[in-house]
């Protein structure tokens, strides 16, 4: 046979050979798109709370002089502490305003003046007073946090070129701005208060504070109850389980289950039980952490047998060759060489319980909390929920926030993540 | 942990001890490697996995309908050398083949040749049976549907049904064509194997190891159909069985760490080595 | 020696409670919490506790071993067993006590103020009792007791009071005592026939299996708690009505004196529009899931997929919220301003934009799971398919993905199973109303956005309207379930089937 007589089956499969490898390339295709959407995705996610949540990290301050007018504040230098604190400031705020601007004129006019700049002016004003009172009576150059709006407009959040009906800065309150941009009194600064104040109505006095202390608190009763109980039920299935037992495969059944139960129904049961029935306050991290635990256990637990199941049994058998009990075995070679594996589930399923908004809601942290919470028997919300209730609020300036939190977020997460990854390489071993 | 450190330094002082019979120096091959006009040829072949050499300047004619046996220990790079004869390596990434290798005397690895097509041409029946999750009908009818082979559903049916009488499988089957081909027994499964190959019209066969899942029943009966496809089809068989290369088998060609050591009549290997490894090993004394 | 540290620490307690007890410019939020406070401080002092006891036993133990004469059969134990021992002995007892205490603390002082009650007061209705409870709890947290104006109340309020005093003096005299005289029987224990090691050990290990209990007790947990408020609300809602009626509108039942006022629990919106969003979820993700895992695992270089793989798992790092909030803020608005440059009119919050984004949300999800079932599909099915001159795609299609069938319905199942459950999304981008419509452009509503709603703002625990959530969460819990358990079971058997 030479290379040109080729048999029939030859030929015929010659000819489909062009619209075979059209098909593959097009199926290999398909492939490349499927991924690109889902990184495009991703991308899209991703540079959209960026660029949305960059912005929040800076905030206006309005640079404003003050005078302490001791006959407006109805106190003088000697006045006691207490009658310094009650004194009406935000009447002086308003004064200093009206200063600067003596065009202000009608109801309307006159509350927008006032709103220039946030209400912890006064505030700011009071604990300044109190902190020196000397400074009554004279008059004080101080930089305020600007009212959310002034913040939006300055951030660029609102055009001047649209009609005055559809701004929510009207044109008197433009003109004021330009002047304050002309004298030099408006400025960006970094926004500390983001991360040292608690939750607020007003959107630029609004922190995070609050909602990480109890993100914190959260995590601190998940992990102090879910890790030792985690572990002991990984080892015990692992070391000690009867084979073809009942209660053994009960245990097992219900961990895979859990795993997929939705979370939600997670809060239904913190809501039943822990609430109503314990009577454990509501919306603190201790109820919070209870309902984690029992999230979080399947994770660690699957992850915490696997890293058991690899230590090799070489090991354990020249233990017990030695003399030692199960238990010894157990607490002095097994779990510290699975420690590393263990360790970096745990991590994993802190860094999911870290997110978890759906049970959180159920259980009452949700409410407003402008308290920074102290402990875990206090009141407060932790940091998804916080987005959550952030992205419910209408003002424009929370929209940012929002996203500057879930940029907060993601941070920890990330954090989280890096550490189990070179947990993983560090200690990873191959046995 | 000194504990692993020293495992480790165990390892290490571990190293395969050489043995007498391995100390014997290949040079080249011996025996008669080469035909004339054959049907496949390999000259000067290397085959690396990664940096790793698996075959060592392989020169092999085939000769047209005969069937040729390797043979050798394991690790030696018969099934490697195998997987050569019809691209079956390109599937790894790893694995780099090097030397001209002909089919009919058409350059196999040239740039233009299609191992699609040549994988039609040159079918494989592999070590354990690996049948399609599908219908008896449906394994044999495979290959024909992907590459267009039957006009219509008469011409397959009459395709699949001339598969499965040549290789014997059709009096067990003709009433469970539509039944799972894993439902099989192991003998079956390979044999339905050979017919989903012949399925294609090939012109070569490689075998690798194709009965070493069988019991002796199922591996007689596939010895049988070798003999019966030697008439139509150029058959390579690799086995571990040295007994089967002298049954089955018109020339042996013995690998030995990667080197083709010796080519002969397979009467000639089985009886009158010419090399001392092959000696070494069909008298049992490795292996 | 030991008891007077002991004794002091008591003391400090005692002064620790009297001085909450005492403090009025606390806030109120500080004394509704301060029943718990005592709670705290006997854990911190039972702790302290328990590492003397260890530090005690070990001691002893040594002594002991010390004392003993030449012959004499030597104690069975290392020292810190002994010492663990003692601790368990003044440990556990007093921490069940506890525990038990505080947990049934609230109930019991609840049912003995209400019996103190006159007459007229506690034969109400148990709703209206449980109503009155809060608030004469409230009134005596708020340390302002003495100046409500209704004499019951007041009366019933101080007597509270009282009660909660006396129960969280005797709860740390009890638990103490409790602790004090355990380890006086651990103490006692330290000799060589006690087995310190095997006794520790035992503990250890019955602790090990209680901890392994915990997952079974949480799913008895979640059960009783959906079930039974759940028989609760069907009592006054016929089951047939919750599961076939079309007409969802809780919030009528507010007010018993409006048309309406029954409420109606029809279901069915809710069942249809979670089927909807999972639906247009699963249609995104299933595809580009399973493409993506193909590629990943049969196309890629091995640089790509190191790279690919991370960045894809990133995606199922992301939190609920986040995509919640992308699809209210980016994601719905986009879709609403694209159909109407088409002239469609897309709902602000339609269920394809929720749907979309939990699709992508999904995508790592199915596509992990894919690649798990596709790289079990043995090798030798690949080359049986490469040898008779298939090419990659070819093989995929007709052989990998018809092997790996079974598993990836699993997957598929599992997947549809956490788009049912899902929460934050639906919550954030999709609405609230119960409409019978299967048009991805309107907005529908899902069961856990019911919940959700349902559960969150003013809460009456007894009214329909919040058992409605139970009933709902029951469905779900159900359905999940049952999704996991054949998805697992599919899997497991397709594992079987290759391995």
């Amino acid at each position: 046979m030479s290379i040109s007589e080729k048999s029939a089956s030859t030929q015929k499969i010659q000819a489909g050979l062009k619209r075979r490898y059209a098909k593959e390339k097009r199926f290999r295709l398909y492939g490349i798109i499927s991924l690109i959407i889902s990184f495009a995705f991703l991308l899209v996610l991703l540079t959209t709370i960026v660029s949305k949540g960059l912005p929040a990290f800076q905030q206006t301050y309005i640079k404003i002089d003050v005078t302490l007018d001791q006959a407006d504040l109805g106190v003088d230098k000697n006045a006691s502490e207490d009658e310094l604190f009650s004194a009406p400031y935000s009447k002086t705020v308003k004064n200093s305003l009206k200063a600067m601007f003596p065009d202000a004129h009608g109801r309307k006019q006159k509350r927008a003046l006032k709103n220039l700049v946030s209400k912890s002016a006064a505030y700011e004003l009071r604990d300044k007073v109190i902190q020196d009172p000397s400074i009554l009576g004279t008059t004080q150059t101080f930089w305020f946090l600007a009212k959310d709006d002034v913040d939006v407009f300055m951030k660029g959040g609102i055009d001047r070129k649209l009609p005055e009906s559809e701004r929510r800065i009207k044109d008197y309150q433009l003109a004021w701005i330009d002047q304050l941009i002309k004298e030099d009194r408006l400025e960006k600064r970094f926004n500390t208060v983001l991360f040292t104040a608690g939750d607020s109505r007003e959107p630029e006095q609004a922190g995070m504070k609050g909602a990480i202390i109890g993100s914190l608190l959260t995590m601190l009763v998940t992990i102090l109850l879910s890790f030792p109980i985690a572990v002991a039920t990984a080892a015990y299935l692992e070391e000690f389980a009867p084979q073809n037992n009942r209660w053994v495969d009960l245990i097992e059944i219900n961990i895979n289950n859990l795993a997929a139960v939705p979370s939600i129904v997670f809060g239904l049961l913190g809501l039943a039980v822990y609430i109503n029935i314990f009577g454990i306050p509501r919306s603190t991290p201790l109820v919070g952490g209870l309902v984690l635990t029992l999230m979080t256990l399947p994770t660690i637990i699957i992850a915490s047998r696997a890293a058991i199941k690899s230590v090799p049994p070489s090991i354990k058998e020249a233990a017990i060759g030695l003399g030692a009990s199960p238990v010894q075995v157990l607490f002095q070679h097994t779990l510290p060489l699975a420690m590393p594996g263990i360790l970096t589930g745990t991590i994993i399923g802190m860094a999911q319980a870290l997110g978890e908004t759906a049970p959180l809601l159920m259980i009452g942290m949700v409410a407003f909390v402008s308290d920074i919470p102290g402990g875990i028997f206090d009141p407060s919300t932790v940091m998804p929920v916080q987005i959550y209730l952030w992205s419910d609020s209408p003002e424009r300036a929370f929209t940012e926030r929002t996203s500057a939190a879930i940029m907060i977020l993601l941070g920890f997460l990330v954090l989280m993540n890096l550490i189990a990854i070179t947990l993983r390489k560090r200690f990873e071993k191959k046995w | 942990m000194s504990n692993s450190s020293i495992e480790k330094n165990m390892a290490n002082a571990e190293k395969p001890e050489t043995r007498d019979e391995f100390n014997v120096e290949i040079d080249g091959t011996v025996g008669s490697p080469f035909v004339d006009n054959p049907k496949m040829s390999s000259r000067n072949c290397d085959v690396f996995y990664a940096d790793k050499q698996a075959i060592f300047n392989v020169n092999l004619d085939i000769a047209k309908h005969e069937i040729i046996a390797m043979i050798g220990p394991s690790g030696c790079g018969k099934s490697t050398y195998l997987r050569v004869l019809n691209r079956m390596n390109d599937t790894i990434p790893i694995c780099r083949v090097t030397g001209e290798h002909t089919l009919d005397g058409e350059d196999i690895y040239a740039k233009n040749q299609d191992p699609v097509l040549l994988r039609a041409r040159v079918g494989m029946v592999f070590q354990k049976p690996n049948p399609f999750p599908k219908s008896i009908y449906d394994n044999v009818a495979y290959g024909a549907r992907l590459h267009g082979l039957a006009a219509n559903r008469s011409e397959l049916d009459d395709l699949v049904e001339a598969s499965l009488i040549k290789a014997g499988l059709f009096k067990e089957v003709k009433d469970d064509l539509l039944k799972p081909g894993t439902g099989l027994s192991g003998g079956q499964q390979q044999r339905l194997c050979i017919a989903r190959a012949i399925a294609v019209d090939p012109e070569v066969i490689l075998m690798d190891e194709p009965t070493s899942a069988l019991d002796p029943i199922a591996t007689a009966l596939i010895e049988e159909l070798m003999d019966e496809l030697k008439a139509n089809y150029t058959i390579a068989i690799v086995t571990h069985s040295m007994q089967q290369a002298a049954r089955v088998s018109q020339r042996t060609a013995y690998f030995h760490m990667g080197h083709l050591v010796e080519v002969n009549d397979t009467k000639t290997v089985f009886t009158n080595p010419e090399h001392k490894l092959t000696e070494n090993y069909i008298t049992g004394r490795f292996g | 020696m030991a008891f007077s540290g002991l004794s002091r620490l008591v003391t400090e307690l005692c002064s620790t409670l009297r001085h909450n007890g005492s403090d009025q410019r606390e806030s109120p939020q500080k004394h509704y919490l301060e029943g718990n406070m005592p709670t705290q401080t006997i854990l911190i002092t039972l702790v302290a506790l328990l590492l003397f006891s260890y530090f005690l036993g070990r001691k002893r133990s040594i002594a002991v071993s010390m004392s003993l004469n030449e012959g004499e059969t030597p104690l069975h134990s290392r020292p810190q067993y002994y010492g663990y021992l003692v601790a368990i002995w003044a440990g556990m007892p007093a921490i069940l006590v506890l525990t038990l205490w505080s947990s049934f603390n609230a109930p019991i002082i609840s049912s003995l103020t209400v019996a103190s009650m006159p007459e007229t007061q506690n034969t109400q209705s148990a709703d209206s009792i449980g109503l009155m409870m809060n608030e004469i709890i409230n009134l005596a947290e708020s340390g302002k007791a003495a100046e409500h104006s209704d004499s019951v109340l007041r009366n019933a309020a101080t007597h509270y009071q009282r009660l909660q005093g006396i129960s969280s003096l005797a709860k740390t005299a009890v638990v103490f005592a409790v602790a004090l005289v355990g380890m006086l029987i651990g103490w006692r224990l330290i000799s060589p026939e006690t087995r310190a090691r095997n006794k520790v050990e035992t503990v250890i290990r019955w602790m090990m299996i209680l901890c392994a209990s915990i997952a079974i007790l949480s799913t008895v947990g979640i059960v009783f708690s959906v079930l039974f408020e759940s028989i609760h609300f069907f009592s006054s809602v016929p089951p047939t009505d919750f599961l076939f009626g079309t007409t969802w509108s809780p919030q009528t039942s507010m007010r018993s004196d409006q048309v309406g006022s029954s409420g109606s629990f029809g279901a069915v919106p809710l069942f249809l529009g979670t089927l909807l969003i999972s639906a247009i979820a699963l249609i995104i993700a299933v595809p580009l899931g399973l493409m993506s895992a193909i590629y990943l695992s049969e196309y890629a270089t091995p640089k790509i997929r190191a790279f690919a793989k991370p960045v894809l798992e990133i995606l199922a790092g992301i939190p609920t919220v986040v995509y919640g909030f992308f699809a209210a803020l980016t994601v719905a608005p986009f879709l609403r301003q694209f159909g109407e440059m088409l002239g469609l009119s897309v709902a602000s919050e339609s269920a394809l934009a929720a749907g979309l984004v939990m699709g992508i949300m999904i995508i790592p999800f199915v596509s992990s799971l894919s690649d798990d079932v596709l790289s079990a599909v043995p090798q030798a099915m690949r080359d049986g398919s490469y040898g008779m001159g298939a090419t990659r795609s070819e093989t995929i299609k007709q052989v990998v993905i018809p092997a790996a069938l079974p598993g990836i319905v699993g997957g598929v199942l599992l997947a549809a199973s956490r788009a049912i459950g899902e929460t934050m999304i639906v919550v954030m981008a999709a609405g609230l109303s119960a409409k019978m419509t299967i048009n991805p452009l309107e907005a529908v509503t899902t069961v856990t956005v019911q919940i959700v709603t349902l559960l969150t703002g003013d809460q009456e625990f007894d009214s329909p309207k919040t058992l409605a959530a139970f009933a709902l969460a029951l469905g779900l819990f159900m359905v999940t379930l049952l999704l996991n358990i054949i998805a697992l079971h599919i899997i497991r058997k397709y594992r079987e089937q290759y391995e």
